[in-house]
């Protein structure tokens, strides 16, 4: 990796893609990072494509990544993170969930989902590491555990302990109900087990 | 949104251009801030109401806040101002007067260019307003920049006496980085000298009020010359100098970190000696700024040799892969290695309705009605002009509905004679700008029909309240609106006002096809609350019970996020034509139970969740 780290982290309006990429945010600053953190979300709200740039180093300057220069991207969903992967640099990794969300131009039959995202970006060449994050986040009860099962499973491919990204992310339960803080310890862990598992299928 | 007051001074906090623009507005002392929602500017009122000390409100239009921010200013205190590009327009007939006035207090009016048009309906240069009103226009390029300018701004605007433009970008509101903070200061406030020569433009007045405009701007001139806001960074490779402004210095700095560069931060009055002097240290000159040539243009008028838009982009974003060919391609060098992987194809995924959206029971019955024309407004409801609608025709600005309407009907073509009329805007919209469209409609004797979606929330920009809602900006109570009583004190006569469901679409049906067969001006309410506000209720979920799917697909036109297709089939009928089938399911955990989905439902396979397949009709609602 170069003197900057490129993030990019792609999903639907409501998959708390912006939340997520502000928790990485923090923990990057947590380690003495200059950090620029930009969206492109277009009335995103309204289940439209979500696109999160997350730029840290010694000093960052243009808060967007250029294409092809993403060191990691996250995809929060199939689609999506097959949408942005031009985005990521010819050596970059891609972390995909391979849960669906399917929008009323695919339900309208204007358009077809991709059969497999996954594979497509692999066979174009990408490194993918891919899981179904849903169906974790779901498994632990809460379909809102997603982005914490996102941030887990890129927790071992940042340039700092993963330990500080998952403070980070407790700390914003720490005033909430405690049970909220072990529910997402436990989806930090599966989300890191399930990269680690996917990367040794890889 | 956090309120961020409790953070002690000079803690490194991240934050967003807006975040860091209200943080300076605390701390500069600010008594009186006001706005009215709009991407990107919205966060700005959003987070300085979270601070004490600051009167904040919401208004209802961008020009009713500058003038309250104008009228505080004129009362000695400072007083700040947030809109988007678009609502500058609105504001600028203030503008342009209060800059004959000047202010007492420090006024500041920040100003969100949309910049690559992420939710806007046009993209426009406010820079230009700094121009035509002959007022201060600062740039900032980051965060912290939006911190510090903003504290610049209110010095600026006190010492001269004048409204300072603090012109923002969507690059700048909604990136967040790293800034460090202060302490607010409170300021002693003078009060209203009485002054008829200064405040009363009359045109007598006004036009003693000129020259000191004129002579103002000199001196803003020769103030921005020495404005540490201005900074000549100098660089080894001096065969283009860049002079630049805002989001467009990070990328130049990033690509040509060996480049001198004359950053503009203090951009109108533009300092000519201080361009002059850059330009004598460089071989050539290349303007990078964001969206008109407007800092080009006043070099090229001074007669120094620059390029700009003749290489960049006339519009949108820059960016560094913009920026490196263009200068390649300049200096005849080879094009850099810029990595250019085409984007897969992906199906797109505009934006959509919510599940149990109000508007869906709106738009479904519009798509039903024939031979209409459907004006179309600002806000969540602009949706309706895409699938599976089709039922919105026009949309250009904020209350333009109503006028549009009315021209349309007045403007109709004699083929169109029994053409219905029909204008949807939303209750914020319709109070924004709506209102006087609709008393000149009454007054003009236009033949419209118009649905007012009373959904009590500016929806698309997060839900902010206004008078329609019955809360100010903190959610404490506040005088509420009643819609219908204001309809008919325009002049809408009682039998043509109507307050309806819009979950109850027959109704809805009916009374919609009743009105606009009507020669004269009627006005349908429909009083759902928006789905993401909190005086929604959801209701218990539906599902699908699939041993009675038909596959009819009539569900589907209602355009429900929450309603997906699971097959598809294609069947002959017996009169010989081929149908095709949709068979559906319910994303039961998206589900509010908005009951829309039942009501076209030709086999009632729309079953709630916990009634495990036993079809019943739920329509009435409490």
């Amino acid at each position: 990796m170069s003197e900057i780290t490129n993030i990019l982290v792609v999903g639907t309006g409501g998959q708390g893609v912006m939340t997520a990429t502000e928790i990485l945010a923090e923990a990057a600053i947590a380690f003495g990072h200059d950090v620029k953190k930009t969206e492109v979300a277009g009335m995103a709200q309204r289940g439209g494509v979500v696109s999160s740039h997350l730029r840290f180093g010694p000093r960052v300057l243009s808060p967007q990544i250029t294409p092809g220069t993403a060191d990691v991207l996250l995809g929060f969903e199939a689609a999506e993170g097959m949408r942005w992967r031009h985005m990521l640099r010819p050596d970059g990794l891609a972390l995909m969930n391979t849960g669906r969300l399917v929008p009323p131009v695919v339900d309208l039959g204007l358009y077809d989902y991709p059969d497999d995202p996954v594979a497509e970006v692999r066979a174009a060449g990408t490194r993918v590491f891919s899981f179904d994050a849903s169906s974790i986040a779901n498994e632990l009860g809460d379909i809102r555990l997603g982005n914490t099962v996102m941030l887990g499973a890129i927790a071992d491919h940042l340039p700092f302990s993963a330990e500080v990204l998952e403070q980070c992310i407790l700390k914003r339960f720490a005033s909430k109900k405690p049970e909220l803080i072990e529910l997402n310890r436990r989806a930090f862990a599966a989300g890191r087990a399930a990269a680690a598992q996917a990367a040794q299928a890889a | 949104m956090a309120a961020v007051t409790p953070v002690p001074a000079q803690s490194r906090l991240l934050m967003s251009g807006n975040e860091a623009v209200s943080r300076a507005v605390w701390e500069s002392g600010v008594r009186v801030a006001a706005g009215y929602p709009g991407t990107p500017a919205t966060e700005m009122l959003e987070v300085i109401s979270t601070y004490p000390d600051i009167y904040a409100e919401w208004s209802v239009n961008e020009k009713v806040s500058l003038e309250v921010a104008f009228g505080a200013a004129m009362a000695g205190s400072r007083a700040f101002c947030a809109m988007k590009h678009v609502g500058m327009n609105v504001a600028s007939d203030a503008l342009m007067t209060m800059t004959l006035t000047g202010v007492a207090g420090g006024l500041v009016i920040a100003v969100a260019d949309d910049v690559g048009l992420s939710s806007s309906q046009n993209e426009q240069d406010s820079r230009y307003w700094g121009r035509f009103a002959h007022v201060p226009v600062l740039e900032p390029s980051d965060s912290q920049e939006a911190y510090d300018f903003t504290l610049a701004a209110f010095e600026l605007s006190e010492r001269f006496q004048v409204p300072v433009i603090l012109r923002l970008t969507t690059r700048i509101c909604h990136v967040k980085g790293v800034v460090v903070v202060g302490q607010r200061s409170e300021r002693p406030v003078a009060g209203f000298t009485k002054d008829v020569a200064r405040w009363v433009m009359v045109p007598g007045a006004a036009g003693l009020r000129l020259p000191l405009m004129f002579e103002r701007e000199n001196r803003l001139r020769a103030e921005a010359e020495i404005s540490r806001l201005n900074v000549v960074e100098t660089g080894s490779d001096r065969r283009v100098g860049f002079v630049t402004s805002g989001p467009a210095y990070m990328h130049v700095r990033e690509s040509f970190p060996d480049a001198p560069v004359l950053k503009l931060g203090f951009s109108c009055p533009l300092p000519f000696d201080l361009v002059r002097r850059f330009a004598s240290e460089c071989d050539q000159l290349v303007v990078v700024e964001e969206v008109e040539p407007l800092i080009e243009i006043e070099i090229k008028a001074q007669g120094i040799a620059v390029s700009g838009k003749d290489i960049l982009p006339r519009s949108g974003e820059l960016s560094p892969n913009v920026l490196k060919p263009a200068i390649a391609r300049l200096l005849g060098e080879p094009l850099p290695d810029v990595v250019t992987v085409a984007p897969m194809k992906v199906f797109p995924r505009p934006p959509t309705m919510c599940v149990a959206c109000p508007h869906l029971g709106v738009y479904y019955t519009l798509a039903q009605l024939r031979n209409v024309t459907i004006s179309g407004d600002i806000g969540c409801y602009t949706l309706g002009f895409g699938q599976p609608w089709n039922a919105l025709d026009a949309c250009i600005s904020m209350g333009a509905s109503m006028g549009m309407a009315l021209g349309l009907d007045k403007g109709r073509a004699d083929s169109e004679k029994d053409r219905k009329i029909v204008a949807v805007i939303g209750d914020s919209t319709f109070l924004h700008m709506g209102m006087q469209g609709l008393l000149d409609i009454v007054y003009n004797r236009g033949n419209v029909t118009v649905l007012l979606l009373d959904n009590r929330a500016v929806g698309m920009t997060g839900g902010q309240n206004n008078p329609g809602t019955g809360r100010g900006i903190h959610g404490e109570e506040a005088p509420r609106i009643d819609f219908s009583r204001l309809v008919k004190a325009l002049g809408v006569r009682e039998e043509r006002v109507h307050v309806v469901d819009p979950y109850e679409l027959p109704t809805l049906f009916k009374t919609l096809r009743q009105e606009s067969k009507i020669d004269e001006p009627s006005v349908i309410i429909t009083n759902q609350p928006c789905v993401l506000v909190e005086d929604y209720r959801a209701r218990k979920p539906f599902k699908v019970a699939e041993e009675l799917c038909t596959g009819c697909g009539n569900c589907v036109d209602i355009g429900c996020p929450a309603i997906h297709v699971t097959r598809r089939e294609k069947v002959i009928k017996p009169s010989g034509k081929e149908v095709e089938l949709n068979f559906v399911r319910i994303e039961s955990a998206a589900c509010t139970g908005c009951g829309l989905c039942l009501q076209p439902c030709a086999p009632d396979a729309i079953v709630p969740v916990e009634m495990l397949a036993m079809p019943i009709h739920v329509v009435k609602k409490s």
